[in-house]
């Protein structure tokens, strides 16, 4: 059998579930919405290609869409700065992609929702009941524990984030954890890490898809629930979960900047010539020979901009424990200790995964340019 | 017999905030607690690490005003380390400013507080054609109101409310009695809030252009901004112009006119016009357009009255935690401050739910410590901060943009300037600051773009000495109120860092002496039409576009022993 009858065989067995509260179809609130099937076809073809499926795919890509509107999202807000829900929200709110997400029925989310208080609360247990098994969890934040668990409490029964985290997670169909703070524990888990924050992966036995970037793309998140129904799979992952389909290329691969970095031309110093005229970035800082993710691919706010457009270096944001392990982030990562004078040097943590990896990646990197700038003077 | 209300989680803002009011037989507000369900401690993770980064880690307090923590995190180490920044990067971070405030405050109005306003059902039954004359009474261009278009909008609404998918709008309190209201000025309303969705990414589209995404922008450094290919190409220069002209028609349109036709529509309704909370108002300046030129000047207010405004005196502000979850309740300034967190938790009690029974609850222990929120004073005394501060003491000053456009906005909604001092004063205020940075914010474009002709610098060089000490502040503003950000910088690395937002003003608990902030004194004597329905209690805390991430931080300067965390050996 072919991907494609696979594929088909899945979207004829989601078509069999109930529509979310009777609602209208998806392509029904495309059209109201102003959106054209030629859009929407344009959209899926897009989407197609973002994960990174043959062309023949786009149909398969498009029904699936169609068919989102049977997962119900319970959207949790844990210890965290509410930017991946503006990521969201702000900017690709009337997108198509933004759309299928309001349209595959947020049934809880505290920025958006109306109801507060008691009534919110009875909202998200009323979905976790009525959708057992069946709903999609998305959570944001880190989530405090140990003696320190009740430093986030929610709701008039001042239940722990924890609880309401591993609660939501038992009964959920697939888990994301969105944003790098939920996926790894993020910035309040950094050094000190004073409320004793961990990532959702910490709290649950049940696999747990992790979607960094702080925030990440709207894309990102959306691409995951396309690719979640139309596999009813988890999607490969790599030794962090992370999808490999968004996170499979370092930032450095595909950077517009790339060519300067071959070339040996680099930025010395922010506002020097070198900057004007769009030299690399990797000596004042730049982390994306490090950094897992796709933004060089996709920017951000439809396209407008990234970092290294920007002028500064990637920061590494989709990795785990990047503010302890990247800084200082406007220097570069080869030779230094990780931090500076009370802390810990560079060989006290290079035992945690990946960072020997990056370690040598980085010493690859420094040779690299090391040679291309012998290269160049000898022209 | 008084009884207990809580709203936990109060939704459509950003972070963890829980309101409990005790209400009299009456309805009457008796007394109220605010008070903050979530710490995360990053100032404490901003010490020992390198001055450079620490903006970064400070933009993270917040993803909402994303970009003013960034840039406050930047300027105490340029102030600490005696940095004068490129004029061309000051103008930078004034124009992504002015996107922060244009994309906020027209957020916060319709998506975030606007349904505390406006009954969307009721919109059902409007009279297109009635409700197209009625947007001329606000402005002679409205915006998105011509009879096809609030048929559309209508039609839409409909096909929802039919469906039984009421979307973001569901739940919502219908019908409520303090709604005021036509269903013609609803169905403005709601078309203007589909409008604002699209309008919204515009200008985060505005800021990204120099601040490479949004939220969390990252083109600043300590020293200037990286975005100076941007700032030298011509087509992104006019991208960024076309954009907020976009949008600034929007706020002068739609945004603005929206605010007089509220403030009209509910000069009568009590429940808005209540208590302003804390009658004393703080202001910093805040939006620099040329070299010596800068929108809003800053000031303090004492007791409501507009005949005197006080200059600011910095170490006249302090913080303290007799109420808060901190160990040390004392009074310091902020250079001097010292805490560690000293949970102790909700206690058992009762409060009434949404179906109006008396239930077992958890409920702030309200003889002791209560929210992670502390409390700044400013020689003693709790300060408003926020559009309405900015805009009352801009105005007491003399200020010409803010006096003209102060003045215009009375005349055109029939109140007196004391109407201002409520929440529809502060929601109207809000709006009027959105007006003045939509109408001069290109005055620091212009002038940015007069410098380049001869200056191309976007960033002075510095050195850290690592033998020295420096000591240095950032204070300005945040679209929420006046912001200050506070570092010690020792052997080259952070030794300490704090933060006095805008959001631990407003929603500070009870002090030492027993008196609250804004959001608590708001509150007291406000009448409920129903405690099963806390409209009234929601749209006064919305008012203040409460930022609760902001608010929650600890302050630490000295000794304080990292090794008192307790370390989970399960991480």
């Amino acid at each position: 059998m072919s991907d494609l009858d696979i594929f088909n065989r899945r979207l004829d067995e989601l078509e069999k579930l109930p529509l979310l509260k009777n609602e209208i179809s998806i392509s029904k609130a495309l059209e109201q919405s102003g959106f054209s099937r030629r859009d929407f076809m344009k959209w899926a073809c897009a989407m197609t290609a973002f994960l990174a499926l043959p062309a023949s795919f786009t149909p398969i890509v498009a029904r699936a869409a169609e068919l989102s509107d049977r997962l119900p999202v319970i959207w949790l807000h844990m210890a965290e700065c509410t930017g991946c829900s503006e990521s969201l929200l702000r900017t690709d709110a009337p997108t198509i992609d933004s759309l299928i997400f309001d349209h595959i029925s947020l049934e809880y989310h505290e920025t958006i929702m109306n109801a507060a208080g008691w009534q919110a609360e009875h909202n998200l247990e009323s979905a976790m009941e009525k959708y057992k098994g069946r709903y999609i969890l998305m959570v944001e934040g880190g989530i405090p524990t140990g003696d320190t668990e009740h430093y986030l409490t929610i709701g008039p029964h001042g239940k722990s984030g924890k609880q309401i985290a591993e609660q939501a997670c038992d009964n959920a169909l697939a888990i994301f954890a969105i944003g790098t703070c939920s996926a790894f524990g993020g910035i309040q888990a950094a050094r000190p890490n004073p409320s004793n924050s961990v990532s959702l992966s910490k709290i649950t036995n049940k696999t747990v898809i992790n979607v960094p970037g702080c925030p990440p793309s709207e894309k990102n998140i959306i691409g995951n629930v396309i690719h979640y129904i139309l596999y009813q799979t988890l999607p490969a992952l790599d030794a962090y979960n992370r999808p490999k389909w968004a996170y499979a290329l370092r930032i450095h691969d595909l950077c517009e900047r790339r060519g300067r970095f071959d070339a040996g031309e680099f930025v010395h110093q922010f506002g020097d010539e070198g900057a004007k005229k769009g030299y690399c970035l990797y000596k004042v800082g730049c982390k994306g020979p490090y950094t897992f993710n796709n933004c060089s691919k996709e920017r951000f706010n439809q396209h407008t901009s990234w970092p290294v457009q920007a002028g500064h270096g990637c920061i590494g944001c989709s990795e785990p424990d990047f503010w302890d392990t990247m800084g200082p982030f406007e220097e570069v990562m080869a030779g230094r200790l990780f931090d500076t004078v009370y802390g810990l040097g560079a060989d006290n943590i290079s035992d945690k995964i990946g960072i020997g990896v990056l370690c040598v990646t980085g010493v690859a990197v420094a040779a690299h340019a090391v040679i291309a700038s012998l290269e160049k003077n000898k022209d | 017999m008084s009884k207990r209300i809580i709203i936990d989680p109060l939704t459509r803002i950003e972070g963890h905030l829980r309101i409990e009011v005790v209400v009299d037989e009456n309805n009457v507000v008796k007394e109220a607690y605010s008070g903050s369900t979530l710490w995360r401690g990053l100032e404490t993770i901003v010490k020992g690490r390198d001055p450079r980064d620490a903006g970064f880690l400070t933009q993270r307090v917040c993803g909402v005003c994303t970009f003013s923590h960034y840039r406050a995190g930047i300027i105490a180490v340029e102030d600490a380390l005696g940095i004068t920044p490129p004029l061309n990067a000051v103008l930078t971070r004034t124009l992504m400013n002015a996107a922060l405030y244009m994309h906020d405050h027209p957020v916060h109005f319709y998506q975030l507080h606007g349904l505390d306003f406006v009954d969307v059902v009721s919109a059902l039954s409007a009279d297109v054609k009635k409700a197209s004359d009625e947007a001329f009474k606000y402005t002679d261009i409205p915006y998105a109101t011509g009879a096809d278009k609030l048929l559309e909008v209508k039609q839409r609404l409909k096909t929802f409310v039919d469906k039984g998918n009421l979307g973001p709008f569901a739940n919502a309190y219908y019908g409520h009695a303090t709604y005021r209201f036509t269903p013609e000025q609803n169905l403005i309303a709601l078309s203007h809030y589909l409008e604002c969705l699209r309008i919204q990414r515009t200008i985060a589209q505005a800021m990204a252009i120099f601040g490479a995404k949004n939220p969390h922008p990252q083109s600043l450094t300590v020293g200037g901004v990286t975005c100076v290919m941007d700032l030298l190409d011509p087509s992104r220069m006019a991208e960024y112009m076309t954009k907020f002209q976009e949008v600034a028609d929007f706020i002068n349109r739609a945004y603005y006119p929206d605010l007089i036709m509220a403030a009209k529509a509910y000069s009568k309704e009590a429940s808005v016009l209540n208590d302003v909370g804390v009658n004393n108002f703080y202001t910093e300046r805040e939006f620099q357009v040329s070299s010596d030129e800068w929108l809003f000047e800053g000031g303090i207010i004492k007791n409501g009255d507009l005949s005197k405004v006080e200059e600011v005196d910095e170490a006249k502000i302090t913080e303290e935690a007799t109420r808060a979850w901190y160990a040390d309740n004392e009074a310091l300034h902020p250079y001097d401050g010292k805490t560690n967190p000293n949970y102790t938790g909700l206690v058992d009690g009762e409060s009434i739910d949404d179906k109006g029974n008396m239930v077992h609850s958890k409920v702030f222990d309200t003889k002791g410590k209560y929210s992670w929120i502390k409390a700044p004073r400013y020689e003693n005394l709790p300060m408003q901060v926020g559009p309405l501060a900015n805009i009352l003491v801009n105005y007491a000053k003399g200020n010409k943009i803010v006096v003209e456009a102060v003045d215009s906005f009375l005349k055109a909604t029939n109140l007196p300037v004391k109407a201002l001092m409520s929440t529809l004063g502060r929601t109207g205020a809000r709006a009027i600051e959105a007006k003045i940075v939509a109408d001069h914010g290109l005055k620091a474009f212009n002038s940015l773009v007069e410098n380049l002709k001869t200056d191309e610098s976007t960033c002075a060089t510095y050195v850290i000495d690592k033998n020295k000490e420096y000591k240095g502040r950032f204070i300005g503003s945040a679209p929420r109120g006046a912001l200050s950000h506070w570092c010690r910088i020792k052997n080259g690395v952070i030794e300490n860092w704090q933060a006095v937002v805008p959001s631990t003003w407003n929603a500070s608990p009870k002090d030492a002496n027993g008196v609250g902030g804004s959001y608590e004194q708001c509150l007291i004597g406000m009448k409920l039409a129903d405690v099963k329905q806390p409209l009234e209690v929601i749209r006064a805390i919305h008012s203040y576009d409460p930022c609760i991430a902001c608010a929650v931080h600890v302050m630490d300067t000295k000794g304080n022993n990292l090794s008192e965390y307790k370390v989970n050996v399960n991480l």
